[in-house]
């Protein structure tokens, strides 16, 4: 299940400047998580126990170490739909990061500007037809704007 | 005595079988659950994004019409419960949110109420042993794995309900019906949640994982408080065109181990409907086997 996060070039350098560590796109993730990112010191706790870190791309310390670095790049990143918000990670976090506040401003960077993660016609009709309705309202809401 | 109740939206339609069981339970131990006169769906998500106010409206007006009708309002489905507490929590911690959402539903939410889940209600109201004493058919030998799950227990500083990562309630209750709990590493894992709208493999894989770990720890049912949880672990246990691999485990509500030990007829069960039946394995200690 596990692939690896390509991005451009696939060499992953990033150019550091202090106009993009302080770019708009950091400015809102801060301001739409509420979370300073450089709390996050990279101890990598939280990946350690994501229970969803085999289907990601990247793992979660590294977007946010993305997100850091004001890579915007990261957006493209498959992490940030994956992660459940299963809240494993800030329950662990030594620092106090709230890593799915972080995941979730990622998704609204994204949805706001019109992305839309579920794909109606690819759901099984089985499964749509069984789904429990808050897994409908709570997805919609979710990964659709 | 008389608890306001919210439902909310799966406990009214594809989870019966938990709204049946519960209310059953509770009047058996003398709780009365009285539906919300007028509710509405708390929204089913959290918002996480501190920058709308927005998706705090639908659970605020919940809340409200909690207010009107008591002190507290008790929530079986952990989600709702999960959503409810935290926006009260929110709400409780920044009055001028509170104001503003206020303002905007025209409806003066004072702040005051307590969200409770059943379980709390269970523990701290009426207490373990007084539990077990109302017992009439203990589930001796009965090997049931609670599974938590993550928004009954997450985050600690908001929901704290129960240690967030050694939780024990269910464990209690379980040993309080005369079953034994069966410890299996992945009891608090996630079971992919939303993700079973989005990408239904990541989730099935999660799911799986789960139910195998129960099932090697030697677990006979898996025990729940969540409506999603249920779903997600019991779905990919289904009858398919291949038939079943027979080594299925049902995965039930903790409030149809009480209906049983309790020894409440089966209709209040609730247990039809499943897409593994746990209605045999259960009838070994209903006494009508």
């Amino acid at each position: 299940m596990f692939r690896r996060f390509r991005s451009e070039g696939d060499n992953m350098r990033a150019v550091l400047s202090l106009s993009k560590l302080r770019s708009q796109f950091v400015r809102d993730v801060e301001e739409i998580s509420g979370e300073d990112l450089l709390a996050c010191n990279q101890c990598g706790k939280c990946s350690a126990g994501c229970p969803v870190a085999a289907a990601m791309d990247m793992l979660p310390s590294q977007v946010i170490r993305m997100a850091q670095l004001g890579m915007t790049e990261v957006l493209q990143s498959r992490t940030v739909w994956i992660c459940a918000s299963c809240l494993t990670c800030v329950t662990r976090c030594p620092k106090g990061v709230d890593l799915p506040r972080l995941m979730e401003a990622l998704r609204e960077i994204s949805l706001r500007s019109g992305a839309s993660e579920i794909d109606l016609d690819r759901l099984p009709p089985d499964l749509v037809r069984e789904l429990p309705q808050l897994a409908i309202v709570g997805g919609f809401r979710k990964y659709i704007k | 005595m008389k608890v306001p109740y919210y439902p909310g939206c799966t406990l009214s339609t594809k989870a019966k079988g938990y709204d049946r069981s519960g209310r059953a339970v509770a009047a058996a131990l003398g709780m009365e659950l009285v539906e919300l006169p007028d509710w509405q769906c708390c929204g089913a998500t959290f918002p996480l994004a501190t920058d709308n106010s927005m998706a705090l409206i639908a659970p605020t007006r919940v809340l409200y019409q909690a207010e009107q009708a008591g002190e507290q309002v008790a929530a079986l489905c952990a989600i709702c419960y999960h959503v409810l507490k935290r926006t009260q929590t929110a709400l409780e911690r920044d009055p001028v949110m509170r104001d503003r959402i206020n303002w905007f539903t025209e409806q003066e939410y004072g702040g005051r109420v307590r969200v409770v889940h059943l379980l709390e209600l269970l523990r701290d109201g009426l207490g373990w042993e007084e539990l077990s004493r109302r017992v009439v058919r203990p589930l001796t030998g009965l090997r049931a794995a609670p599974y938590y799950g993550c928004l009954l227990l997450r985050p600690y500083d908001e929901i704290g309900l129960d240690n967030p990562e050694a939780p024990t309630i269910l464990h209690d209750l379980i040993r309080a019906l005369g079953a034994e709990p069966v410890d299996f590493p992945y009891s608090i894992e996630c079971c992919g949640s939303y993700l079973t709208v989005k990408d239904p493999t990541v989730s099935e894989t999660l799911s799986r994982d789960i139910v195998a770990s129960a099932r090697a720890a030697g677990a006979q049912v898996l025990v729940t408080a969540c409506p999603l949880c249920q779903f997600n672990l019991d779905w990919p246990q289904r009858e398919t065109e291949f038939g079943r691999t027979g080594d299925e485990i049902p995965v039930v509500y903790f409030t149809q181990l009480m209906a049983v030990a309790l020894g409440l007829p089966e209709e209040d069960w609730g247990a039809e409907g499943m897409y593994t039946d746990p209605r045999p394995l259960l009838r070994q200690w209903a006494g009508n086997e």
